[in-house]
């Protein structure tokens, strides 16, 4: 593995290799925290994300290391008109290790093409973002004590969903999944992604009814219906109050099920639930952090 | 019509009627110096009619397997001596770098003109290959 580009690069065997260290990590912090000293994350977001970049941020610190970068476009000299191969050549001479964030789907893969030390997508418009899977995986492990025979729910916009789609192809790897698809009908998972399910076998049921579904989950993967993916504000506003969780309605839910969200959430999960102890979504976040450093000591080719 | 065997050459045979002048147009034949003839409409026992391209010289270098995308049923014979030294059908190829374009506007290629266009077999039964960049699928 010399770059992360899409979540399917990785073998179920160094999924779960990044997971144990990320555990190793959260366990013992202070065994990982100079094992980066005198190397350089180059953060390259060509569009704003604030949650990821400090969580790589963050975690580049954490492993005792230091971080250059940009946070948007503007600042780059992508507002000169360089191209991303230019940019990822350059950005070699200086730095260790690479996360870039672009609107373009595919410009971390022709940044991986051209750099000479490791890239990690940390989004590509709609498409990738495998770090965030990563993460869901490690909550999921945590949560549950294994990925491994778990009932998932996906709610909300699994059309335009990366997210979703993401951790849905990571998890035809384990086995006795089951998924719940639940949507309403304009955001339905894509046809060539239930092809997958079904070329691989796994299980899957389609619903739009939340509440029916929601005693058998395991998981409850909620997401955002993203203003930006729409082309309408009139359909955006039509689809965005499609599914709100709240504490009424998680009533009939399993003691032990474990809430994830992306984030971040703009009404979907009543902040009235962050105090249910089912709520996994902060601890998520946490978890990002921890994956992440994981996977710049395995790019880096480092160990504690 | 009778156009003169070939010594030492290429020839493409077994070209769908009608798709020889693409062909010739996609693999550049206009600019080669050698003699060339493009064949059209032949009398073919398999195949009703069919066309033929002939290149009066075995040592251009050609990309072949592109061949395999824009018309799986050809097949390409090198002359050496007057003998075919070489004769095969070519095969739908695993991955066609600038030849279909990638039309999601999201797609990285859309925006910066100098990357390859490269695309990725995924299933040979329907043709379909991948962008390898956006993952869109085109045939």
């Amino acid at each position: 593995m010399n770059h992360l580009i899409d979540i399917m690069d990785l073998k179920k065997s160094e999924i779960e290799e990044l997971i144990n260290v990320a555990n190793d990590i959260i366990a013992n912090p202070q065994k990982y925290s100079e094992v980066c000293r005198g190397k350089k994350l180059a953060t390259l977001f060509f569009e704003p994300s604030t949650r990821t970049r400090l969580s790589f941020e963050a975690a580049m610190y954490e492993l005792g290391g230091n971080v250059i970068g940009f946070s948007e476009a503007q600042s780059s000299s992508a507002s000169k008109g360089e191209s991303v191969a230019d940019t990822a050549k350059v950005i070699s001479c200086y730095a260790d290790i690479i996360a870039m964030r672009h609107p373009k789907e595919g410009a971390p893969l022709v940044a991986a093409m051209n750099a000479s030390i490791p890239v990690i997508n940390a989004g590509d418009g709609g498409h990738n973002h495998p770090t965030q899977t990563l993460t869901d995986l490690l909550t999921i492990s945590r949560e549950k004590g294994g990925i491994d025979n778990i009932t998932i729910g996906f709610c909300g916009d699994l059309k335009f969903g990366r997210t979703v789609h993401s951790l849905i192809n990571a998890l035809m790897m384990y086995s006795g999944v089951k998924i719940v698809l639940i949507s309403p009908s304009e955001l339905k998972l894509p046809v060539y992604s239930k092809d997958v399910l079904d070329k691989n076998g796994i299980e899957y049921v389609e619903t739009t009814d939340l509440e029916a579904v929601l005693p058998d989950l395991d998981i409850l993967y909620m997401t955002r219906v993203q203003k930006e993916r729409f082309f309408s504000e009139e359909e955006y506003l039509r689809l965005k109050d499609s599914y709100v969780l709240t504490p009424e309605k998680l009533e009939c839910a399993k003691s032990d099920l474990s809430i994830l969200h992306p984030l971040p959430r703009v009404n979907e999960i009543s902040v009235k639930i962050d105090s249910d102890p089912r709520a996994c979504y902060f601890k998520q976040v946490l978890n990002g952090k921890y994956v992440r450093m994981a996977l710049i000591m395995k790019l880096l080719g480092v160990e504690a | 019509m009778n156009v003169d065997s070939i010594k030492n050459g290429i020839v493409i045979d077994h070209i769908k009627a009608g798709k020889g002048h693409k062909i010739y147009n996609f693999l550049g034949l206009d600019s080669l110096d050698c003699s060339i003839a493009l064949l059209k409409n032949v009398p073919s026992e398999k195949m009703g009619k069919k066309d033929i391209i002939k290149i009066d010289d075995e040592s251009i270098v050609l990309d072949l397997e592109v061949l395999g995308y824009l018309d799986p049923g050809i097949t390409v014979a090198i002359i050496r001596d007057g003998k075919v030294t070489d004769k095969h059908q070519v095969k739908l190829p695993e991955r066609l770098v600038n030849v279909l374009k990638c039309k999601n506007p999201r797609c990285i290629v859309t925006t910066e003109q100098e990357i390859d266009h490269i695309f990725e077999l995924v299933d040979s039964e329907t043709r379909t290959y991948r962008c390898i960049y956006c993952d869109s699928h085109a045939k």
